[in-house]
């Protein structure tokens, strides 16, 4: 968990967040990672063959998806509020729009509501145009340090 | 058919045919009418926290998605494609380091539009759970059904 945090505190200092999704192994196998070039914090799930969920179709597995919206909420709350401890996640809501076509996914997030021990966090997923959402989701994250909190990173 | 068979069915639609399936290397370890059970290896890649070598949420969403949804294939009458209109999880505790996962899915709910089913997620006691899972799945989308009917031959 500190390393995380350290890596926070370098990536923050460099002013690059992608930095971040070295210290975590499975962002890494997914290929998902934050960037910051344009001035807005988006996660963004590089596409391969190993995301596909329906080889038909052909489209990205909705699990994946799922899988990049939590991370996406937890970039957007490591990088844009002053957290202290690495967010843990309580429950995750994942709508499915449409299908993902087998290109590039790109996430942003936003804080809906922040509470001392509790956020709700809102995130949401497209291809090429962002008008036309892949899914969308809500989440809570415990925020403050709890022994008894489910640790999912 | 046989329960191996069967088994053995669904590990080459659900796993084996699935690339993300396959890559989380998920394996097929109960299959009834209206209930799938999955199971995935820890390994070093799907780590979330490398300082506890917790999972990731990610790997748990994937399998517990792909696990209710193979509790609807279970039930379909007629072969037809289907997709997953919203999965919701509860993280209730953390996978614990080294130790396979086992989800557990049922459909308990289908209708000509919508299959509802409910998951949960554990290492070995389902009372235990480490996450539980609710998921909608929109039938008769667009696509292949690759998937089978099973319902009415057990």
């Amino acid at each position: 968990m500190s390393s995380l945090l350290e890596r926070l505190a370098e990536a923050r200092k460099a002013g690059d967040v992608s930095r971040l999704a070295e210290a975590i192994p499975y962002a890494r196998w997914m290929r998902i990672a934050p960037e910051n070039g344009t001035g807005e914090l988006l996660t963004r799930m590089r596409f391969h063959d190993e995301l596909i969920g329906n080889t038909f179709l052909p489209a990205i597995h909705g699990g994946t998806l799922g899988a990049m919206l939590e991370m996406a909420a937890i970039f957007h709350l490591l990088w844009e509020t002053e957290t202290e401890t690495v967010p843990k996640i309580v429950n995750i809501t994942v709508d499915y729009l449409r299908s993902a076509r087998p290109v590039d996914v790109i996430a942003c997030a936003k804080v809906t509501k922040q509470g001392r021990r509790m956020v709700n966090v809102f995130a949401e997923a497209w291809q090429d145009d962002r008008s036309k959402p892949v899914a969308t989701a809500n989440a809570h994250f415990l925020v403050k340090s709890d022994a008894d909190a489910p640790p999912s990173l | 058919m046989e329960k191996n068979d069967r088994i053995a069915l669904f590990q080459q639609w659900f796993s084996d045919a699935i690339p993300h399936n396959k890559a989380l290397g998920l394996k097929v370890i109960g299959v009834r009418q209206g209930f799938a059970s999955m199971e995935l290896s820890w390994r070093e890649e799907l780590v979330g926290n490398p300082e506890t070598g917790v999972l990731a949420g990610g790997p748990l969403t994937a399998m517990l998605d792909g696990c209710c949804g193979m509790a609807v294939a279970t039930m379909l009458k007629k072969p037809e494609p289907f997709a997953t209109l919203d999965l919701r999880i509860d993280y209730v505790r953390p996978a614990e380091p080294g130790k396979p996962v086992i989800a557990e899915a049922e459909c308990y709910r289908i209708t000509r539009s919508v299959a509802f089913t409910r998951a949960v997620a554990h290492h070995g006691d389902a009372k235990d759970p480490i996450a539980a899972a609710a998921g909608t799945f929109m039938l008769g989308t667009k696509g292949k059904a690759t998937r089978p009917a099973m319902a009415g031959k057990k």
